[in-house]
């Protein structure tokens, strides 16, 4: 009768912090000054950035209890976009405008799927995956397209700022922004409890429908700006970016905390998540692994932290 | 050794972290009979119980089958001891059909391959035992909650359980089933099968039980034949004082006015409610009664915007006519809606008290868009403590309160944005008796202080209690209009729902 649900202090919300720092410690002792050096940690960020922006939305999609499979193809559409339209204008608001409708249409044409039709986040996000990897590969036949315009390069990936990049600068905000809506706004309280009860968030008067809808909007949007982010790091626009990424994004997700059934969620996890994943990468190339072993090392460092996690809730004895 | 009995729980202790649920509690139950199991809310019936069935461990304490010590680990075990247990919630596969969820875990096979045929014979005959209206193909999820359970009685029939546990079982069953039921309960005593019964419903208790035991805070109380009880004397050792007073009609403290608040013409809801008028006045109780079933659910949903009603339907506020065609219109007119489920409609169970209490008054919240957390401080406190919420404080996981606790917290979300109407769908449905008088006192305040309520409840007493005029449903219709001054006793009452 009485379960034992009490708020007390519960590892399993610290996982990934614990593994983040175990991690780190691991590849400090192990690579030394090649890994441990500020010039490396630097390059993570800026490898993070684009994945960890993404992560911070994907956070509101899976605490609504769903899930987005075409950020990967909505961030490869949308540099080809920015590209283009630069290319032609070289006018930097009118390239983001292009893009991040395009993303809103996107998260726009999921949400109403998944309201009206009801359709399964899972089907029609990965049906969208496809045809929007299409679109890009089709517009420019496959051929990448180069970004001249130094500004937009500055400022959406390759510049730094006092030593800062410019990318972890944007992590930054996103972590701020996502964790600032999630905590303190009407807008992530009634996300998360529409996750936890949807019928419940419903006759609590939540427009659960809307709510939805902006979900998957917002997730496209910000996908788009991670567009943006491929872009300008690699001064570049190619239909092959992202792919891929929505499983780094969501192993992120999940490693921070946030439940895959939905209702409860963490930025600050899905963002540390994300470092660890691009960590993990970049302290395996260093220590001399090769592709092969980069991704299987990193499935498997993926379950061990999600089993982790689990026999801690299992020791707890909650069933 | 005493094998009189089929199965004794001796000295069981068990505890959940700091919170002792059940200490030194002896349970014997005798072959052939059935055993009621009473107590309030967090008495620790479920637990001990969930410890007969192998959910939980005891943390001390034997259990003996036919005098013999044995262990039950997990629900394995207490199925190779013969022991089944009917759950609250229930326990069936909705996609599978009925046969599929009689059988499960428990398949008859010809050879390798599943013996479908004889599966599905036996199936029929017992659904034709229970009385059950429905085929063996059916799938769960197209049956009534009265019929699901019923499957899920024949479910444990099916299994040849020695001993079968009952969580009220009758919750959901109309008076038919209810009789039908009680019936297949005399059958199997006599082929010595022992029956452990819990319900929150003394009359039926007394009308099956031949032992009565009574738990309260986790230790037993009292333990006699039936005949040695009556329902004061059970009542009083379930809260140790006596309630009565509580439920009876108490005369109002502020006089109805004829001021009418909600005026309803020609409701029409689908199929389910036809052509209904009712007026609420400011400061009244109105009652719906009916079985379940005759629309007295859709009503209210109608009225909150989560049903559709059909064109000819008119609402009226305070005389002038409105639109209700979600729940934000309904919320914004001052309406408010207890609804009939609490776990699933009510209450995001996995979130917080305070998480809970604040989401239908978000926006109340608010410094500029921020949730200002001295403002969520406030109302989480203001509303624990009005309605005196047992909990360890507003962060504390909804998991962990009393159903009684859980539906205050239901009622008290809804108080902050000053509704004028309380929409009440079964407010105390699987709450204890003290709970039950402390939601009867919060309508009764409520109303008090010129509010109205519509109140929805199977429970003709509380009914009795609480209404100031009783309107009785039949089958979509309201067929009669009764004042509670000419409603001299609850037979009266009842007469008029089952005719």
């Amino acid at each position: 009768m009485q379960s034992n649900t009490k708020k007390k202090f519960n590892i399993n919300d610290y996982m990934v912090y614990i593994i983040f720092a175990i991690v780190l410690l691991v590849f400090a002792v192990w690579l030394g000054g090649t890994f441990f050096s500020v010039s490396n940690i630097l390059n993570i960020t800026r490898q993070t950035g684009a994945t960890a922006v993404m992560a911070v939305a994907m956070v509101f999609v899976i605490g609504l209890g769903h899930i987005d499979l075409s950020i990967g193809a909505v961030v490869a559409e949308s540099a080809m976009i920015i590209a283009l339209v630069l290319r032609e204008t070289n006018s930097i608001p009118l390239a983001l405008l292009a893009g991040l409708s395009m993303g809103a249409l996107v998260g726009a044409f999921n949400g109403i799927a998944v309201i009206k039709l009801k359709m399964p986040a899972f089907l029609v996000t990965m049906g969208m995956c496809s045809v929007i990897r299409g679109i890009a590969m089709w517009m420019t036949s496959t051929k990448a397209v180069p970004i001249a315009n130094g500004t937009f390069n500055f400022w959406f990936g390759a510049g730094s700022i006092a030593g800062i990049p410019v990318l972890l600068i944007w992590m930054i905000l996103a972590l701020i922004t996502g964790y600032f809506f999630l905590s303190s706004t009407t807008f992530g309280k009634r996300v998360m409890a529409t996750g936890g009860n949807y019928t419940s968030a419903k006759y609590s008067g939540v427009k659960v429908e809307l709510i939805t809808l902006k979900v998957f909007i917002i997730m496209g949007v910000v996908s788009a700006l991670a567009g943006a982010l491929y872009a300008g790091r690699m001064q570049t626009a190619r239909f092959s970016y992202g792919d891929g990424v929505e499983m780094d994004v969501i192993a992120a997700v999940v490693l921070g905390g946030t439940s895959m059934s939905g209702g409860n969620g963490s930025v600050v996890g899905a963002v540390v998540g994300a470092l660890l994943i691009n960590m993990i990468n970049n302290g395996l190339v260093i220590g001399g692994f090769n592709t092969a072993q980069q991704t299987i090392m990193q499935g498997v460092i993926i379950i061990l932290a999600v089993a982790l996690g689990n026999i801690g809730t299992i020791r707890k004895g909650s069933r | 050794m005493d094998n009189r009995y089929a199965i004794s729980l001796e000295n069981i202790y068990k505890s959940f972290g700091d919170v002792t649920v059940l200490k030194d509690v002896s349970f014997h139950l005798k072959k052939g009979s059935v055993h009621a199991l009473v107590g309030g809310n967090g008495a620790g019936k479920s637990t001990l119980m969930k410890i007969l069935s192998g959910v939980y461990t005891s943390d001390q304490g034997t259990i003996k089958i036919d005098g013999v010590p044995v262990k039950i680990d997990d629900a394995v075990d207490a199925k190779k001891n013969g022991i089944k247990m009917i759950f609250q919630e229930l326990s069936l596969s909705p996609t599978l059909t009925i046969t599929e969820n009689v059988f499960l875990a428990n398949e008859l096979k010809k050879g390798l391959v599943l013996n479908k045929k004889e599966m599905a014979d036996k199936t029929q005959a017992l659904l034709r035992e229970l009385n059950v209206d429905a085929k063996p193909t059916d799938e769960i999820q197209n049956l009534d909650v009265g019929i699901q359970q019923l499957v899920e009685i024949a479910k444990a029939l099916a299994a040849d359980a020695k001993v079968l546990i009952m969580d009220e079982p009758t919750a959901s069953l109309t008076d038919g089933e209810t009789a039908t039921l009680f019936r297949v309960m005399q059958d199997l005593k006599v082929k010595g099968v022992s029956i452990v019964y819990i319900s929150h419903r003394m009359k039926e208790i007394f009308q099956v039980a031949d032992t009565i035991t009574v738990l309260k805070d986790g230790a037993v109380v009292a333990e006699k034949p039936k005949d040695e009880f009556t329902l004061d004397s059970i009542i009083e050792a379930m809260i140790g004082g006596n309630i009565e007073k509580k439920m009876e009609y108490m005369s109002r403290t502020a006089p109805i006015g004829d001021d009418i608040l909600l005026s309803v013409e020609h409701l029409t809801v689908g199929k389910v409610v036809k052509d209904v008028s009712f007026q609420v006045r400011k400061g009244e109780v109105l009652g719906i009664a009916g079985l379940m079933g005759s629309g007295r659910t859709e009503t209210l949903e109608a009225l909150f915007g989560l049903r559709k009603m059909n064109d000819q339907s008119v609402v009226c506020l305070e005389g002038e006519e409105v639109k209700i065609k979600n729940v934000s219109d309904a919320v914004n007119k001052g309406f408010a809606l207890i609804p009939e489920d609490r776990r699933r409609q009510g209450l995001v169970l996995g979130h917080t008290v305070a998480e809970n209490l604040c989401l239908p008054n978000l926006k109340k919240l608010l410094k500029g868009i921020r949730i200002s957390r001295a403002k969520v401080k406030t109302l989480t406190d203001e509303s624990i403590s009005s309605l005196a919420i047992k909990t360890d404080g507003a962060d504390i996981g909804m998991l962990s309160l009393s159903g009684g606790n859980q539906q205050k917290v239901v009622i008290s979300k809804w108080l902050p944005s000053k509704p004028k109407l309380l929409l009440m769908d079964e407010p105390t449905a699987g709450v204890d008796v003290i709970a039950k008088a402390e939601i009867i006192d919060i309508v009764r305040k409520f109303v008090a202080e010129g509010n109205s309520t519509i109140f929805v409840s199977s429970e003709t007493s509380e009914m009795l209690a609480i209404c100031d005029r009783i309107l009785i449903y039949k089958e979509g219709q309201a067929v009669q209009l009764l004042n509670r001054d000419e409603i001299e006793s609850e037979e009266i009452l009842e007469y008029a729902i089952q005719h």
